[in-house]
């Protein structure tokens, strides 16, 4: 019987077998910030550990600090201070290297390990947070642990893991025009639910996901997590070793040599047996938002809000019922018209460059709605100079966008940024939860164009329509 | 990591069910950069008059003159359900609690028990109601003792009850060892692994 990727890069990292069902893993590279990080790094040195490989540990700041321009170490969260200057004691005492607030390399931690080449195909890598799994795309066997696993993998270089099951997700096909990777990843767990990957590391293939870009497949290995799979990642193919290659710590010489090799040759055999498959027609899926306050509550932009009404079961209409209320939301009626109060690109999911650039070519030549606040903050501060470099934020600016510094931002509230108390937001990021966003705030998550164009439109709406409009203004005006 | 043995302390009762961790230190008492200083927000939502207080709700067990140094905790049945912080655990050791007896506990809190020197102790309800019954009669002088080299809880007047835990659990417990010292233990395998990963796969290797 053939191993699937999951099997041979599990087997490539047991440093021993624990009992019938645990191993211990060899763990390549961990990743923190300054929200959870600070906690391991503070609480492994008061028990008086250490980081027992420093070289292999990384750390950013990128969930309490601000994005404002000009920003230092003050931020909007009570206590962030607190963090930021606990991280930066913690992780200079461990040695280990960090992103500070103004390091040319700061940024989202799962943006910052992909550009550095800190994440490397086949690699293990964790960070206390979930949405570790982005580096998945890159081919990397990567997920999110909690703060005591942390000092773990830290003081020890390995986790002791039971293997999980495996899925493989196939995407056939090919996508319709203006629908992206994110439109997949909703698609898939609106499709399958929000628990539809419980228990499983899943492998992302098929045509659709071999056309992707490497940066799109992180944007589907981002939401694994929300799918509730252990980790989600895609096999690695030139594509991936185009992208790591000439990285800051990506192996260079004969090591790169004999890297892509091994790299290349990482792909689940064609007669491997997974324990779950699933099969998605890319010709069924159009841009896709969620009504909701779980992911799994998208539904595609011709769709419409369900009505509890409709719903049979007792428990599930209760729960529709719930959302429903928080979101404040007509059932039955169509998601797209819904009117927006704001709009945000950014988050680990869609803040690379070519999620930007794919908000840019819509941009160009047109306003946000009057009345609608739109925020855009870069993955990273690298992602901020690459953009700059190519006019986008004049772009975004001139379209009635703010540019910021990169960080998480607007992802998540805690204390901090939000746009204010009961705004209805859609949002280029992955979770929709009853104050994710701030007190009372509403996402509904969608594509980086989806966004932009509902910005526009000041209402949710599908981008294609205004793509449309924007050929036949152009044209009438070439006629004219 | 305090070895655990055997143990001899100060019972309180809190037999409710579903004690959830945010029961056991609310999100709030959990805004510091460190497992430590938690233990002055446990069960803050019952033990203080106002969120955020700290002024003692004088009805609450372990505000009581009587249960003054309680170090082990009767509760009921799924004790410690709840959103996964471990923070829950922190504070109740930091607290000065040794050991938790009840019906049943929440898995990832159980886990997080070991991993903190902390012993959960499974038995019965109607067991657990019976120790609740002799200590609350006389707290101070009517104190549980745990042997966990037998095995065994014993109340005052000399009935004892045999627990179970498992075998790599209660190594751990009994020498003192927090997961990353249990893993320490395997450091030859460890540099073993790596001396021939490096052989096979040197660019991962950055020192
Ligand atoms: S961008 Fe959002 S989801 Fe990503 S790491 Fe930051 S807070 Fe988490």
């Amino acid at each position: 019987m053939g191993q699937s990727l999951y099997d041979k890069l599990w087997a490539d990292h047991i440093v021993t077998a624990l009992d019938e069902q645990r191993s211990l893993i060899y763990i390549d590279r961990i990743f923190l910030h300054e929200r959870t990080g600070s906690i391991a790094l503070q609480s492994l040195a008061a028990d008086g550990r250490q980081v027992s490989k420093p070289a292999h540990v990384f750390c950013t700041m990128d969930h309490i600090v601000d994005t404002f321009p000009g920003r230092g170490d003050a931020t909007l969260m009570p206590s962030g201070r607190d963090f930021i200057e606990a991280t930066r004691s913690a992780a200079g005492e461990a040695g280990i290297t960090l992103f500070d607030v103004n390091d040319a390399n700061q940024g989202i931690a799962h943006v910052v390990s992909a550009e550095q080449g800190i994440a490397l195909p086949g690699s293990t890598l964790v960070c206390p947070d979930s949405h570790t799994c982005t580096l998945g795309g890159l081919g990397a066997l990567a997920w999110g642990i909690g703060s005591t696993e942390a000092e773990h993998a830290m003081a020890t270089r390995t986790l002791a893991l039971q293997k999980a099951k495996s899925m493989r997700v196939n995407f056939r096909g090919q996508l319709n025009p203006g629908v992206s990777a994110k439109d997949l990843i909703l698609h898939l767990i609106g499709a399958h639910g929000a628990a539809g990957g419980l228990g499983y590391a899943v492998e992302f293939a098929g045509e659709a996901i071999k056309a992707l870009s490497v940066e799109e497949r992180m944007t589907i290995c981002n939401m694994a997590v929300e799918f509730s799979a252990l980790a989600g990642f895609v096999a690695p193919d030139e594509k991936v070793i185009d992208y790591v290659r000439g990285r800051p710590y990506a192996p260079t010489g004969a090591d790169w040599d004999a890297a892509a090799a091994y790299w290349r040759q990482l792909r689940s055999d064609a007669d491997a047996v997974f324990d779950a498959e699933i099969d998605i027609d890319c010709a069924d899926i159009q841009p896709t938002v969620t009504w909701g306050t779980n992911p799994q509550q998208a539904v595609s932009i011709g769709g419409r809000i369900p009505d509890p009404a409709q719903e049979a079961d007792n428990n599930r209409r209760q729960t529709l019922h719930k959302a429903l209320n928080y979101m404040q939301l007509t059932p039955g009626a169509t998601i797209a018209g819904t009117p927006i109060d704001a709009a945000f690109i950014g988050s680990c999911t869609n803040s690379r460059l070519s999620d930007l650039r794919a908000v840019c070519d819509f941009l160009k030549g047109r306003k946000v709605a009057d009345g609608v606040a739109a925020v855009c903050v870069p993955g990273s501060s690298q992602v901020k100079r690459a953009a700059e470099a190519e006019g986008l934020d004049k772009i975004l600016i001139e379209a009635g966008f703010e540019w910021r510094e990169s960080g998480c931002s607007m992802c998540f509230y805690a204390g901090g940024e939000t746009f204010g108390k009961g705004k209805r937001v859609i949002s280029s990021t992955n979770r929709n939860f009853e104050g994710r966003q701030g007190p009372e705030v509403k996402t509904h998550l969608a594509s980086p164009l989806t966004v932009a164009a509902s910005a526009v439109a000041g209402m949710i709406i599908d981008p294609r329509h205004l793509m449309g409009e924007h050929v036949d203004s152009e044209q009438l005006a070439n006629e004219g | 990591m305090e070895k655990f043995r055997q143990h001899r302390g100060v019972t309180a009762p809190l037999l409710r069910a579903n004690i959830d961790t945010d029961a056991i230190i609310p999100s709030r008492e959990m805004k510091r950069v460190s497992k430590l200083g938690l233990g002055e927000g446990l069960f803050a939502g019952w033990r203080y008059t106002l969120p955020g207080g700290r002024e003692p709700h004088a009805d609450f067990v372990l505000n009581r003159p009587e249960y003054a140094g309680t170090s082990i905790l009767l509760g009921g049945d799924n004790f410690g359900c709840g959103s996964s912080r471990e923070h829950a655990v922190w504070a109740l050791k930091e607290y000065g609690i040794r050991a938790i007896i009840a019906p049943s506990f929440g898995s990832i809190f159980y886990n997080n028990c070991i991993g903190n020197g902390l012993l959960p102790i499974a038995l019965p309800f109607d067991v657990v109601q019976a120790l609740a019954a002799q200590v609350e009669s006389a707290p101070r002088q009517r104190q549980l003792s745990i042997d966990l080299e037998q095995r065994t809880v014993t109340a005052a007047d000399g009935q004892c009850w045999p627990f179970d835990i498992d075998a790599a659990a209660r190594h751990m417990l009994m020498q003192g060892l927090d997961r990353i010292a249990l893993t320490l233990e395997k450091r030859d395998q460890i540099e073993a692994f790596e001396a021939a990963d490096r052989a096979r796969r040197p660019w991962v290797y950055l020192a």
